[in-house]
């Protein structure tokens, strides 16, 4: 189960809605151990595309090297597809690589209403798990 | 010549969950055959034919190394090499 601050959550709906129609991606971090997300970092889509994601590899270092500074791990690991449902591709179970972290899909193809689910992606195999939102 | 390799969660089965190795050579490319008489498999999951695999980010201090020569960087004693995964995906094509 996700547990996820609503002031979090509602960030990475309004990143998404914002680069929308490109896939907006982004990290939040949170203590090693605590599976508490805590810190939203949104991050740069190097592919601006409607259809991929990657993380900027310069700027995923240096966010990278600040979560291990403070004792942090990506918790979540969120991005946003923009014209079909909130449920990991073919691309994105392929290229999951934090067993540890909850992939958070978020769709916008919907222009009122935003799809936000999460998922464990491990060895290839995607789990869907609840999001339960706390104030 | 002593070169201190990061290496990310989803790889250190191949170093017995050791967050950080040792290796040496004079090039990334020699660093990470070096490591891969210790650490088996690691390399395979580095490099192909191609060179360096596409979703994996390997810097040189804080620069990756795509932006330098590739493997034929040189190293030097005291640099630190960080493998990190990319984080990649999006519906692509497919959905």
């Amino acid at each position: 189960m996700l547990t996820i601050p609503r002031v979090l959550h509602d960030q990475i709906v309004a990143h998404a809605r914002r680069d929308h129609p490109d896939e907006a991606c982004g990290v939040l971090a949170g203590p090693a151990g605590s599976d508490r997300p805590e810190r939203f970092i949104p991050m740069t889509n190097a592919e601006r595309s409607p259809t991929f994601y990657r993380f900027d590899s310069t700027e995923q270092f240096g966010v990278w090297r600040e979560m291990d500074d403070r004792d942090e791990e990506p918790i979540v690991i969120y991005h946003s597809h923009t014209a079909t449902e909130a449920y990991p591709s073919r691309t994105d179970i392929s290229y999951a690589s934090e067993p540890n972290a909850h992939y958070v899909l978020v769709s916008t193809r919907d222009q009122d209403q935003t799809e936000f689910r999460s998922y464990r992606i491990t060895d290839g195999e995607v789990t869907e798990e609840p999001v339960t939102m706390v104030e | 010549m002593a070169i201190e390799v990061r290496i990310p969660t989803i790889l250190r089965t191949y170093t017995g969950g050791a967050k950080q190795v040792e290796g040496t050579g004079a090039t990334l490319g020699e660093v990470i055959i070096d490591l891969e008489q210790r650490h088996g498999g690691l390399r395979d999951r580095l490099v192909d034919d191609g060179g360096l695999r596409r979703f994996v980010n390997v810097y040189l201090n804080d620069e990756d190394v795509r932006f330098l020569a590739g493997l034929d960087t040189p190293v030097k004693d005291g640099d630190t090499v960080t493998v990190l995964p990319a984080v990649a995906g999006g519906q692509g094509g497919t959905g």
